[in-house]
C-alpha cells in the first residue's frame, strides 16, 4: 500500500475538475442546476468517506453536521445579516465544534455501538431542530434568497441568484474539499488512517494514538460535510430540518457505497448516479425512493466495492 | 388537577408504553444477541403489523373485535415470514457480515416504506379500538384498552420468556447466542435458529404495531420512532437479556411519560438519546461489553 503521489494520479484528478469546469459551457440550464447540486452533495459524500472508506468507521449520523453547516450559514444569514463569507465561515465553525464534542464523546464507542450512537445522537440534533421551531421554523424552514447580500470580490458583485454563480461555487467548494481528501489521504495521517481501518489493534500496539486519529478523522470528516451544508444553504437559499432527518445520514452512505468507499472518484461518481436515478423514477411513481432500497441490497449481495472500487480492482490499482 | 393526579396518569402512561416498548426492544434484542447483527428494518416491521392490523379490520368489517383478533395473530405470522424471506434472500447471503447486514437492513426499510406507501398511502389512518370501556379513576376517565393493551404486552414477554428458557428452541437460541460454532458442533441447526429468530424478532415487533394502532394510527413513516426507543432500550438494558430489556423498557417508558406529561415529548426524546450517552461515557464499550460490530 505503498503509495506515491503519481503524476498519473494528480492528472486524473486534476482532470476531473477540469472537466466539471468546462462542462458549464455545454450543459442544459436543467442539467446545469443538478451538476451543480450534485457537486455540493458530492463535497458531503466525499467528507462521509474519510470516516467510512478511510477510517472504517460506519456513521448513521453525518445528517447532523450537514444540518450543522446548513443552519450555521442560514440562521446567521436571516438573523445577522451575515454575507456569503461570514455565513459559510459561521456554518463550517458550528459543524466543526459540534463535531469536537460530539467525538469526544462517540469516540471511545466502535463497531456497531457507533453506528447506534450516532444515529440517536443525529436523531436528538433532528428533534432538537423541531423543538426550538421558534428559531428553525422546524419542518417549514426558512428561505433566505431575500435577506442574502451578494459576494463581493473587489469591486464585482456576484449573486447567488445567478445560475452561473452557482455553478462555479459548488465547484469552488468541491474542488476544495476534493483536494483537501487527496492531500489528507498521502499525508502520514491518511495513511495512520487506513492503518486503522484494516487492523486498529496492530495500529495500536506500533504506538500510534488510536483514539487521537480516529477523532481527527470524524473532525475532518464532519466539518467537510458542514460546508458542504453550508454552501447548500448558500446556494439553494433553503433551511429547514429535512437535512438533518435520518435520510440525509442514509443518503452520503449510499452516494458513498455506489461510487466505492475508500476511494476518491467514487463519492462524485455515486452521487451524479443516485442524483439521477432518484431524479428519472421520482418521475415514474411517488414511492421512488423505493430506488435507494433496491440499490442498497444489490450492492451488498452482488457489487459491495462499488463502481470506482471495482474498476479499481479490475484494472486501475494504483487509484488513491 | 393537582400535582398527584398528573404523576398517577403519567405513570400509567408511562407503564402502557413500557410495556409495548418492551415487547418491540425484545425482538431487536434477540436479533442482535443470538445473529449479531443489527437489524435496521426493525421498525418497519412494527410499522408492517400497525398497518397490517388496519387491513385486517377495513377488509373483514363487522365487530372491530373480530378483525383485531385476527390481525393479532395474521399480522405477526405474515410479518414473519417477510423476514425470514428478507434473512434468506438478504442477509444469509452476505453470511450475516455487520456491515453488509446494516446496509442490507437499510435497503430493507426503504423497500418496505415505499411499497407500503404505494399500496397503502401517504395518509394516517386509525382503526378503532376493539373494545371500548373508560376505567373511571376519582379524578380521569382513563382508556380501557389501554390497559389491556399493557396486559397483552405483559402476557406476551412471560410467554417469550418461557419460550426462551423452558423450550428445545429457546435452548438452541440460547446455544448459538453463546457459542455459534461449538453449537453447530453439538447439532444445533444454526442457519434454521437464525432465520426464526429474525422472523420471530419481527413478529414481536409487528405484534407491538398491532396492538399499538388503535391507539395511535397507522402510517408508512411510523417505524423510525420505535427503531429508536429499541436502540436505547437495548444499549441500556444489554444485549439478548431480557430482564435488561425490561428493566430499560421500564425506565424510558416511565421517564418518557413523565416528561411528556410534564414538558414534551420531542425534549423526552431529546434526553432518552443523552441518557445513551451518559451509558456510553460510563461504560466505554456500551453496554455491548467488549462486543465487537
Amino acid at each position: 500500500m505503498n503509495r506515491q503521489l503519481t503524476k498519473k494520479v494528480l492528472i486524473v484528478h486534476f482532470g476531473i475538475i477540469v472537466v466539471l469546469l468546462m462542462a458549464q459551457f455545454v450543459l442544459s440550464p436543467y442539467h446545469h442546476t443538478n451538476v451543480a447540486r450534485i457537486m455540493v452533495f458530492a463535497s458531503f459524500a466525499l467528507g462521509y468517506n474519510i470516516l467510512l472508506g478511510y477510517t472504517g468507521l460506519l456513521s448513521l449520523g453525518h445528517a447532523m453536521f450537514f444540518a450543522a453547516g446548513i443552519y450555521g450559514a442560514g440562521l446567521t444569514v436571516f438573523y445577522f445579516g451575515f454575507g456569503p463569507l461570514e455565513a459559510l465561515v459561521a456554518g463550517i465553525i458550528s459543524s466543526f465544534a459540534l463535531a469536537i464534542i460530539f467525538g469526544l464523546i462517540v469516540i471511545r464507542t466502535s463497531g456497531v455501538s457507533f453506528l447506534i450512537v450516532t444515529l440517536m445522537f443525529a436523531e436528538a440534533a433532528h428533534l432538537s431542530t423541531l423543538y426550538f421551531n421558534e428559531i428553525t421554523l422546524g419542518s417549514e424552514g426558512i428561505v433566505i434568497s431575500q435577506v442574502l447580500s451578494p459576494l463581493v470580490i473587489g469591486s464585482m458583485e456576484f449573486a447567488f441568484s445567478d445560475p452561473d454563480v452557482k455553478y462555479n461555487a459548488a465547484l469552488f467548494l468541491f474542488s476544495t474539499t476534493f483536494i483537501i481528501c487527496l492531500a489528507l489521504v498521502y499525508s502520514p495521517i491518511g495513511r495512520i488512517l487506513v492503518a486503522i481501518r484494516e487492523n486498529e489493534a496492530r495500529t495500536r500496539m506500533l504506538g500510534y494514538n488510536t483514539y487521537k486519529y480516529k477523532l481527527v478523522s470524524l473532525v475532518i470528516s464532519a466539518t467537510l460535510s458542514g460546508a458542504a451544508g453550508a454552501m447548500y444553504a448558500l446556494l439553494f437559499s433553503y433551511i429547514g430540518s429535512t437535512f438533518a432527518s435520518i435520510e440525509y445520514s442514509i443518503f452520503p452512505l449510499l452516494w458513498t457505497l455506489v461510487g466505492g468507499m475508500g476511494t476518491l472518484v467514487g463519492p462524485l461518481l455515486g452521487t451524479g448516479l443516485m442524483f439521477y436515478l432518484v431524479d428519472i423514477s421520482s418521475g415514474l411513481t411517488e414511492s421512488h425512493l423505493i430506488v435507494v432500497g433496491v440499490v442498497l441490497v444489490g450492492l451488498v449481495l452482488w457489487f459491495p466495492k462499488g463502481v470506482m472500487g471495482t474498476i479499481r480492482e479490475k484494472w486501475l490499482a494504483w487509484l488513491p | 388537577m393537582s400535582l398527584g393526579p398528573h404523576l398517577f396518569l403519567a405513570l400509567l402512561e408511562g407503564t402502557v408504553t413500557a410495556l409495548v416498548l418492551a415487547l418491540t426492544a425484545l425482538g431487536l434484542s434477540l436479533v442482535f444477541g443470538v445473529m449479531r447483527i443489527v437489524n435496521i428494518a426493525h421498525g418497519e416491521f412494527f410499522m408492517l403489523g400497525a398497518v397490517l392490523a388496519w387491513w385486517f379490520g377495513s377488509v373483514i368489517g363487522g365487530s372491530p373485535l373480530v378483525g383485531f383478533l385476527i390481525a393479532l395473530i395474521a399480522g405477526p405470522l405474515i410479518v414473519g415470514g417477510v423476514a425470514i424471506t428478507a434473512d434468506y434472500l438478504i442477509l444469509r447471503r452476505v453470511d450475516y457480515d455487520p456491515e453488509s447486514t446494516i446496509v442490507g437492513t437499510i435497503g430493507l426499510l426503504y423497500i418496505i416504506q415505499q411499497i407500503v406507501l404505494t399500496f397503502y398511502g401517504g395518509d394516517a389512518k386509525s382503526v378503532e379500538a376493539p373494545i371500548y370501556f373508560r376505567v373511571s379513576f376519582p379524578w380521569f376517565g382513563y382508556s380501557g384498552y389501554k390497559l389491556i393493551v399493557a396486559g397483552v404486552s405483559a402476557l406476551l414477554l412471560i410467554a417469550t420468556w418461557i419460550a426462551i428458557s423452558r423450550t428445545q428452541m429457546g435452548l438452541y437460541m440460547r446455544a448459538t447466542q453463546q457459542d455459534e460454532e461449538m453449537a453447530e458442533a453439538y447439532g444445533v441447526p444454526v442457519r434454521k435458529v437464525y432465520a426464526l429468530v429474525f422472523g420471530f424478532g419481527a413478529a414481536l415487533a409487528a405484534v407491538a404495531g398491532v396492538l399499538v394502532v388503535p391507539i395511535q394510527q397507522a402510517h408508512y413513516l411510523m417505524g423510525l420512532d420505535p427503531l429508536l426507543l429499541s436502540f436505547i432500550v437495548v444499549i441500556i438494558g444489554g444485549l439478548g437479556n431480557l430482564r435488561g430489556t425490561l428493566v430499560a423498557a421500564f425506565v424510558i417508558g416511565i421517564s418518557d411519560g413523565l416528561i411528556s406529561v410534564f414538558f414534551s415529548p420531542t425534549l423526552a426524546k431529546i434526553l432518552a438519546t443523552l441518557l445513551v450517552a451518559f451509558v456510553l461515557v460510563v461504560r466505554p464499550g456500551g453496554l455491548f461489553g467488549d462486543e465487537e460490530g
